[in-house]
């Protein structure tokens, strides 16, 4: 245990770059968040993962932010327990019927001023599963005011779009 | 002695099933085959519906018989298995749910997927109305109980679904799983889908075993259609398999120590599984490696910078994996939360068929990578860890040991990496035909049974993910526990809820 402990003192840390964020993601966001009641929030924001019917592929990447690589702390961001706590919604899944209550459930107890971003394919648009009896639009169940693609996003892609969330908060 | 032979001669064989052989049969045979399983000389594969039929593959460990069984249902019902064979009760309520085949005499008649919410009942059988939303949970009685209702939104980044404890102060007296929530209608999906679509429907089921589910979709489709992939292309799937295994295996022994509140070890196993994504990146053009393995072959061979960057990982992984099992073993206050929690009955586990480091944590000595064996499987040597103490330290040696075997696999392979092309034409049957794979994910094994039109397009698709057969266990092992220690139990299963939920 020391000698890991003290490996982790003497090597350089592995943690990157920022990636600039998404010029894409910034356009969007930008009619959606422009708003003064994000000031109040300062640098940083609480988010609460909610799997609507994922693969669970796209969690595995969510998962990857907090590796030493990304390291999403840094950037006062960070994964909380309870809508309670959050200011963000992160939504994965093409939002299967079964999780609609729940995601609505979910939204409705999360305090304003409150975003939703629909990371993956799936909740950007449904993806593979948009014609199925079982699944329904994100957009139709709760307001999303930002889409990160990819299936799943990498974690670069899904911390590009974060940063552009919270670019718009400063 | 033969058990599946001389039941499967009394009926009448399926013109072209490959690798093993279906038979159509009635409900006496139907019901012989159950009571084998309910006697414990069979081990069910999977059991699936069409719109007017029922599937059942079983294996006889003992003959090393595997064998599908086919019974119609004109009018729309079949003997239960689940009846007198419990594995067999979660797929018979699905079912009933999603074709709307009742199970003769089946006990427990709740919906399971359906949750009342889809707007049409029975969707891939006749549709109907959809069902009231209400569910009763079994009842609990008794002095000083209490019940904690949790999910189906939990705590952490995980998957959802719901747990109803109940408990006398902390210890666990009952556990009861609602699943079902992420029910994406993949298998409806497949219907009439084109063979490569429907692959990557397959690669979707769970994504953390998308290799494994690509690798047995090609593989049960390559059976029906007659063809063999380029040697290139098999032993690369097994490249990526042993990946995706090691990634697994390894985020998931950080996880389980982090819900002991050991945070370093899943800092430093989150450093390895992220090292593992970025070679596979690098080799094979996508961090989880999805929509690679296609029927045929692959998309696309391993790049040169892939290939040394797996080899020098190699070694790498295994000299920080034993510093961190050493790590894992000379810490008390760890083992103290991991040793003789969460224990797992051996005789649960055969009457299960549980597969993966579940079963093989409690003595269960199966892995399809043996029997019923793939290439390049067969032409590897490796080891199956066994154990038998089936509590959540077991599990994690077992993960321990299994990525260690996975490491000296990939090194195998990639000295013998065959030379040639990755992929190979499909050709058109004239008439539908059918296939069956089964594929060793790192929880266990995969079932994939499919039927392929002439024009290339999947008729039925039906995947049977392990998790089937560890959840169930997974509410008995809690018993006598604390709460406090359910999400070590949970984590150590690490079952799949898409894959279930389909
Ligand atoms: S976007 Fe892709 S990885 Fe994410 S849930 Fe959908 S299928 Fe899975």
């Amino acid at each position: 245990m020391r000698r890991i402990l003290l490996e982790s003192l003497v090597n350089a840390p592995l943690t990157e770059n920022a990636p600039s964020p998404d010029d894409a993601a910034l356009a969007e966001l930008a009619a959606d968040v422009a708003n003064t009641a994000m000031r109040r929030l300062g640098r940083s924001l609480a988010i609460r993962q909610v799997d609507a019917g994922s693969c669970n592929g796209c969690e595995l990447e969510i998962h990857a932010l907090n590796n030493p690589f990304y390291d999403l702390e840094r950037f006062g961001l960070h994964f909380v327990a309870s809508p309670r706590h959050a200011d963000v919604l992160l939504v994965t899944g093409p939002i299967t019927k079964n999780m609609r209550e729940a995601l609505i459930r979910t939204w409705d107890a999360t305090p304003g001023p409150k975003w939703a971003i629909a990371a993956g394919d799936c909740a950007v648009s449904g993806g593979l599963f948009a014609t199925s009896y079982a699944c329904t639009p994100a957009h139709e169940t709760i307001p999303i005011s930002l889409h990160i693609p990819g299936c799943p996003p990498t974690p670069t892609a899904l911390l590009r779009g974060l940063l552009a969330l919270l670019a718009q908060a400063l | 002695m033969d058990i599946l032979a001389p039941l499967l001669a009394e009926g009448c064989a399926a013109a072209a099933h490959a690798p093993w052989p279906r038979a159509e049969i009635g409900t006496e045979i139907w019901q012989r085959v159950t009571l084998h399983l309910a006697a414990g000389e069979l081990d069910l594969l999977g059991l699936w519906g069409e719109a007017d039929r029922m599937h059942m593959a079983v294996s006889a460990p003992e003959s090393r018989e595997i064998a599908v069984f086919t019974l119609a249902c004109p009018d729309g019902r079949f003997p239960s298995v689940g009846l007198s064979h419990p594995p067999a009760i979660r797929l018979e309520r699905t079912i009933q749910d999603l074709f709307g085949l009742i199970p003769d005499g089946a006990e427990d008649a709740r919906h399971w997927l359906d949750h009342g919410a889809w707007g049409v009942g029975t969707p891939l059988g006749t549709p109907g109305p959809a069902p009231e939303h209400a569910y009763a949970f079994l009842p609990v009685t008794g002095e000083n109980l209490h019940e904690i209702p949790v999910g189906p939104v939990h705590a952490g980044i995980i998957e959802p679904g719901h747990f109803r404890f109940t408990a006398d102060g902390e210890t666990i007296i009952r556990l009861e799983q609602r699943l079902g929530y992420v029910h994406k209608g993949t298998e409806g999906l497949m219907i009439g889908a084109p063979l490569d679509h429907a692959a990557r429907l397959a690669g979707r089921v769970s994504g953390d075993a998308t290799v494994a589910y690509a690798s047995g979709f090609a593989r049960a489709a390559e059976a029906a259609l007659g063809i063999a992939p380029p040697p290139r292309a098999v032993h690369l799937r097994a490249v990526m398999a042993e990946l995706e295994r090691i990634a697994n295996h390894i985020g998931d022994f950080g996880a389980i120590c982090n819900d002991a509140s050991f945070a370093l070890m899943l800092a430093h196993c989150s450093v390895l599984r992220e090292r593992v994504l970025r070679a596979a990146h690098l080799a094979f053009g996508h961090r989880l490696m999805m929509d690679r393995v296609v029927p045929g072959g692959l998309t696309q061979d391993i790049t040169a910078e892939g290939l040394a960057a797996i080899a020098s990982l190699i070694p790498a992984f295994r000299a920080r994996l034993d510093q961190l099992a050493g790590l894992y073993d000379s810490m008390a206050s760890l083992q103290e939360r991991t040793v003789t929690t969460g224990f797992v009955k051996h005789d649960y586990v055969r009457r299960f068929a549980t597969g993966g480091h579940v079963g093989r944590a409690s003595g269960r000595n199966f892995d399809s990578r043996k029997w019923p064996g793939y290439a390049p499987y067969d032409a590897t040597p490796f080891d199956v860890p066994l154990r038998t103490d089936g509590d959540v330290n077991a599990r994690v040696w077992i993960r321990i040991e299994e990525i260690r075997q996975s490491l000296g696999i990939l090194g195998h392979l990639l000295a013998t990496l065959p030379p040639g092309p990755c992929r190979t034409t499909l050709p058109a049957p004239t008439t539908p035909v059918e296939g069956m794979a089964l594929t060793e994910s790192f929880r266990g094994d995969v079932l994939i049974w499919l039927r392929i039109a002439p024009d290339l397009t999947i008729e039925r698709c039906h995947a049977r993910d392990p998790s089937w057969f560890q959840w169930p266990l997974l509410e008995t092992c809690v018993y006598g526990n604390i709460i406090a220690d359910f999400p070590l139990c949970n984590k150590s299963f690490n079952c799949s809820y898409s894959g279930t939920d389909l």
